[in-house]
C-alpha cells in the first residue's frame, strides 16, 4: 500500500480489458482463459518485451481471479498445465 | 436527501435505484402490475360469483354442460395474448441489460465461505486485492448498521460502465445489491460477468444472495459509489 504522497505524480487511467466479440455469453471463463493462452504464446514468439504481448498480458490479469492465475502459473511450472503452452 | 440504499424495517417497496438497470426493473415491476391487479379483480369477482350463484340452496338444478368450445377458446386465447403483451417490456429490459459496452473498469469478485474478496487488476504490476468481512455487533459505530456494515467496501467510480466478473472459491454464493439491480451467482469454475453503471453516489448495501452455509446471512456487500476523481485517488492511495 502506498505511502502519503507516494503516488501524487501517478496518472490513474480507466482503462481495462476491452469486450471481445468471440465471447459473448454471461460466462467469461474462457475470455479469461484465452487471453492467458494468448500472452504465452505471443511471449513464446516474440518475446516477453513486445508490447503486443504486454497488451496480452494487462488484458489476462485483468479478466483472470489471482488464485486461476496461480495455479495455471504453477501448473506451467511443474509440466502438467492442460494448455496448449 | 436521505436514499434508500439498504433495508429498513418493515421495508415493503423497492430500494431506491442507483443504476438504469435498477430503474427499469421497477418500471418493468408497475408495469406488470396494471396487469396483475386487473387479472386480480377479474378472476377474485368470478369466483364470488360463482360460490354466490352456484350454492345449491340457492340453484337447485344441475347443469349436464360438458364441453364450450368458444368459451374454451377465450380462456385459453385470452391469457396467450396477455403474455404476450407481457414479453414486450420484459424483453426489451432483458436485452438492454445484456448490451455489450466497453468497460473503464474490471473488478473480480470472489465469494468465500463467508467474506467477499475483490481485486482490481487494471492499476500497478500487482493490482489490489482485499477481503471485505461484515463488521460483528460489538465492533459497531453510532449510525452502523447491523450485520450490514463490512471493513473494507468496495469502491467504484460513478458514471463509468464498470465490468463485474464473480467466481466463488468453494461453494456457490449470490453477489446481490437491490439499489445497483444486480444480483449473480457466484459459482466455482464460472467467470459470470455483469455489467454496472452507478448513476450517483453514495453507499449501498447488500447480502449473500444463495445459502452457502453457516454464516450465510453474516457476509454482506457494501458498495461505495465515488466521483471518477474520488476513485483516482483511492486507488493510488492502495497501490
Amino acid at each position: 500500500m502506498a505511502e502519503d504522497g507516494e503516488n501524487d505524480g501517478m496518472e490513474i487511467k480507466l482503462e481495462t480489458a476491452p469486450h471481445d466479440p468471440r465471447f459473448q455469453t454471461t460466462n467469461q471463463a474462457k475470455h479469461c482463459w484465452s487471453r492467458y493462452i494468448e500472452y504465452h504464446a505471443c511471449v513464446k514468439q516474440k518475446g516477453e518485451e513486445d508490447s503486443e504481448c504486454q497488451k496480452f498480458k494487462r488484458w489476462y490479469k485483468s479478466l483472470c481471479p489471482n488464485e486461476w492465475l496461480e495455479n495455471w502459473d504453477e501448473q506451467r511450472a511443474s509440466g502438467t498445465f492442460p494448455g496448449p503452452v | 436527501m436521505i436514499r434508500n440504499d439498504a433495508p429498513v424495517r418493515w421495508g415493503m417497496g423497492f430500494q431506491d435505484p442507483a443504476t438504469p438497470v435498477a430503474e427499469g426493473i421497477i418500471r418493468l415491476h408497475h408495469e406488470l402490475m396494471y396487469v396483475i391487479i386487473t387479472i386480480m379483480v377479474m378472476v377474485t369477482y368470478l369466483m364470488l360469483r360463482i360460490i354466490y350463484n352456484y350454492d345449491y340452496r340457492r340453484n337447485r338444478e344441475v347443469r349436464k354442460e360438458r364441453s364450450g368450445a368458444l368459451i374454451e377458446a377465450i380462456w385459453t386465447l385470452t391469457p396467450t395474448v396477455i403474455l404476450m403483451i407481457i414479453a414486450v417490456p420484459s424483453f426489451a429490459l432483458l436485452y438492454a441489460i445484456e448490451e455489450e459496452v466497453s468497460p473503464g473498469v474490471t473488478v473480480k469478485i470472489i465469494g468465500h465461505q463467508w467474506y467477499w474478496s475483490y481485486e482490481y487488476s487494471d492499476y500497478g504490476e500487482e493490482g489490489i486485492s482485499y477481503d471485505s468481512y461484515m463488521i460483528g455487533e460489538e465492533d459497531l459505530e453510532e449510525g452502523d448498521l447491523r450485520l450490514l456494515e463490512v471493513d473494507n467496501r468496495l469502491v467504484l467510480p460513478i458514471k463509468t460502465h464498470i465490468r463485474l466478473l464473480l467466481t466463488s472459491s468453494d461453494v456457490i454464493h449470490s453477489w446481490a445489491v437491490p439499489s445497483l439491480g444486480v444480483k449473480c451467482d457466484t459459482v466455482p469454475g464460472r467467470l459470470s460477468q455483469v455489467s454496472v453503471y452507478i448513476k450517483r453516489e453514495g453507499v449501498y448495501y447488500g447480502q449473500c444472495s444463495e445459502l452457502c452455509g453457516m454464516n450465510h446471512a453474516y457476509m454482506p456487500i457494501v458498495v461505495e459509489g465515488v466521483k471518477v476523481e474520488g476513485y483516482k485517488e483511492w486507488i493510488k492511495s492502495k497501490i
